[in-house]
């Protein structure tokens, strides 16, 4: 059979813990997309008041995008700590 | 629109082309092996992956497709940009790192890692091929798009010449010269967007979109009339002639009125009432007349009748009417487009004796409803159609980016889940404030007068030509090369399908190393001919639209059975391959049955079988079904399966 990884992978005894932080993490990114699907499909006149001289459909879209830097950021974090700490 | 060339322009395209061509040539000649050929040797850097994962993603569909549609329709053309990067976060907390653990060039051989399984290699394989189809018109349509304005050539050249181009990269260094193609013109866009935005924003928001003296804008006449006692309509301008009955001519019944001008050319006019009478508000439009020519506000497009658009009605800064802004930061930007009124173009269609005309009329439209959802997608008294067809494209284009075959390859090429890892992060980071500026650039082409109604794909292109035709020749030279860049990444992911999947695994063909790579190099000629035919027949099509079923596509036939492949103990290999086909029938049906597809074919949308465009909300729980449900019922034949494999 012509699988498994191009290159020699090492052990990774740090991949349950960021298997389990990932789904966790998903879990409140989806939470955050799903609440901005629902308001567009249930009330999208909420999206158009001001707020910050902004609309919420605005902030809540760049929020999108900034809230998955900010959690990719976090998530590699925690990652490379668990990595440092379990495969020494 | 008549676009003229500039040499410069030319000049520019021509040696991006000629520098990515040499690049392929130079690496090719360390490309031998087949670990080469589909993973770049798994020793590409993070950061170089990272980049060159925005350099795949930000296809024809980011820069062309989602300027177009925020220039044309706010906010929604930015819902594509939210969904896109939210995506990024399945690949990066779920999928990332066990790709690259499972996997060896492409995403079937991460599927069929624990099982062996001749179904999985032949439905994974078409799956590939087919997303990596679905996914490769855009990009074609797109090349077709943007070489009108830059060289002058027609549609289908456009489309040939990234064909060609693309198909020699491939067949001669595969995911190597990819990658570097990939991290330079990635890294290259988001300067050049950066730029562009820097200058819209520099020019700020003016009521006179003259581009600052460079361009004199169209002005949109408006005539008064008044109603005769027998119903004729009497003008105000006695240079044009109106019919008597004009309010039983096929225009009159939609609100419109043709009329025709002391030389001869028939124009076309919104009929709105007003205190004395009627207001007739000037349109463009375009028809297919019976015999198949198309005409451009009554005349040929070389007289160039055709103007572009894109102004503000009103502008309005710090609560005060104003003509123009000056020089303004990003959020001010944002702040006096919401408190201003924008002239946005409404679309109707009327047949008139065998004609087709589309009818683009203005349509005043207040800044905050622009700067929210609901201008394409309908989102306000939505029917449950209509709501299902939003949900249904926003739950495909988040669970779409981690199943693109294309994006999923590149993670073999760096060298440990750590990098995988690593690379998604930069990824999210460059294509997350890529899409802000996509904001910017669109509200650009909205406020200064460069949108091609008939076109809106060329409006970021057509923005950098107001500031000077040297920002026009590097950003759609860039453009040219992203579909250059993602056509390569798809053709690698294509061939890959085909070579290692069908021919080596599937079909168990006995292949030297050497001629792995010579069979992946033929399939990647295969699939760039169709791709070519493909581009020139969708011709037309907005290429985000295009791509919002290709990852409808993707996300039916092979997020499901990723996801439970990695987090649900019981799959067995006859689960993942039902899921797989079930997730891609249904998904390919629904779309081939949809009534944008009845367009297509000619027919009335209406009388689609299908009420819907967008088929993920259906199709993806009928893939995790079909898993589930197959799963259980194989599980004594994978217990059976899984002895012979450790025996």
């Amino acid at each position: 059979m012509a699988h498994g990884p191009a290159v020699k992978l090492g052990k990774d005894n740090a991949s349950g813990y960021k298997t389990t932080l990932g789904i966790w993490m998903f879990s409140l990114y989806t939470l955050i997309y799903a609440i901005f699907v629902g308001i567009n499909s249930v009330n999208p006149s909420l999206l158009e008041i001001t707020i910050m001289g902004q609309t919420l459909a605005v902030i809540y879209g760049f929020g999108l995008i900034i809230v998955a830097f900010l959690m990719a950021i976090v998530y590699n974090f925690f990652c490379n700590s668990a990595e440092a700490r379990l495969n020494k | 629109m008549v676009y003229t060339q500039s040499p410069l322009a030319i000049a520019l395209f021509l040696s991006f082309v000629v520098g990515v061509l040499a690049l392929s040539f130079y690496l090719a000649r360390r490309t031998t092996s087949s670990e080469g050929y589909y993973a770049a040797g798994g020793n590409i850097h993070w950061f170089v992956n990272g980049i060159a994962f925005a350099g795949d993603y930000l296809s024809a569909a980011s820069f062309l497709g989602i300027c177009g549609m925020i220039a044309t329709a706010g906010y929604d053309g930015f819902l594509y940009s939210i969904g896109y990067l939210a995506g990024w976060m399945v690949a990066l907390f779920l999928v990332a790192e066990p790709m690259k653990r499972l996997g060896k060039f492409t995403f079937t051989d991460a599927l069929d890692s624990k099982f062996n399984s001749k179904g999985i290699q032949l439905s994974a394989a078409i799956s590939t091929l087919v997303v990596s189809v679905f996914y490769l018109i855009p990009q074609m349509v797109g090349a077709g798009v943007l070489v009108q304005p830059l060289l002058g050539m027609p549609h289908y050249v456009g489309v040939m010449i990234v064909g060609v181009v693309v198909t020699l990269i491939v067949a001669t260094a595969g995911m190597a010269s990819t990658t570097y193609v990939q991290f330079f013109k990635g890294g290259m866009l988001l300067v050049m967007s950066t730029v562009l935005v820097i200058g819209v924003f520099g020019r700020g928001l003016s009521d006179n979109p003259g581009q600052g003296g460079r361009h004199e804008y169209h002005d949109f006449k408006t005539i008064e009339a008044t109603s005769a006692p027998d119903g004729s309509l009497l003008l105000s301008d006695s240079t044009y002639q109106v019919p008597a009955d004009w309010k039983n001519t096929v225009y009159g019944q939609q609100g419109f009125v043709k009329l025709t001008t002391t030389d001869g050319i028939p124009t076309v006019w919104k009929v709105e009432e007003a205190p004395t009478g009627y207001s007739l508000k000037e349109t463009l439009y375009t028809q297919v007349l019976a015999d198949g020519t198309k005409l451009y506000n009554g005349a040929a497009k070389e007289e160039n009748r055709f103007f572009a658009v894109g102004s503000i009605k009103e502008l309005r800064v710090n609560g005060e009417e104003v003509a123009e802004s000056g020089a303004i930061g990003p959020f001010a930007y944002l702040k006096a487009m919401k408190d201003s009124t924008i002239m946005l173009w409404g679309k109707a269609y009327v047949k008139d004796e065998g004609a087709l005309t589309e009818i683009y009329y203005q349509k005043p439209t207040a800044g905050s409803r622009i700067l929210r959802p609901g201008l394409k997608f309908k989102v306000d008294n939505a029917t449950g159609t209509e709501k299902f067809n939003f949900i249904s494209l926003m739950l495909a284009l988040f669970c779409g980016t981690a199943a693109l075959p294309h994006i999923l390859i590149r993670y073999y090429t760096v060298p440990s889940q750590a990098a995988a890892r690593k690379s998604t992060i930069v990824a999210i980071a460059s294509i997350g404030f890529f899409y802000i500026l996509t904001l910017f650039m669109g509200l650009g082409a909205m406020t200064n007068g460069v949108i091609n109604l008939t076109d809106n794909n060329m409006s970021a292109p057509l923005l950098a030509l107001s500031f000077g035709v040297v920002l026009f020749a590097i950003i759609s030279s860039l453009a040219f090369a992203t579909v250059l860049g993602t056509v390569s990444g798809l053709i690698v992911a294509s061939s890959g399908a085909v070579a290692h999947d069908l021919m080596d695994n599937f079909l168990g063909i006995k292949m030297t190393d050497k001629g792995k790579v010579m069979a992946g190099k033929l399939s990647a000629v295969v699939v760039g001919c169709i791709a070519i035919y493909l581009g020139i027949v969708f011709e037309g099509m907005n290429v985000s639209f295009l791509v919002g079923w290709a990852f409808a596509v993707a996300a039916s036939a092979n997020l499901p059975a990723i996801l439970m492949l990695l987090f649900w103990k019981k799959t067995t290999a006859q689960g993942i391959t039902a899921s797989v086909l079930v997730g891609l029938i249904s998904a390919l049906g629904l779309i081939l049955l949809s009534p944008d597809m009845w367009v297509r074919y000619g027919l009335l949308p209406a009388n689609a079988p299908v009420a819907f465009n967008s088929p993920a909300l259906v199709s993806i729980p009928l893939s995790f079904i079909a898993l589930v449900v197959v799963s259980l019922m194989t599980q004594k034949s994978a217990i059976i399966d899984a002895e012979a494999i450790e025996a």
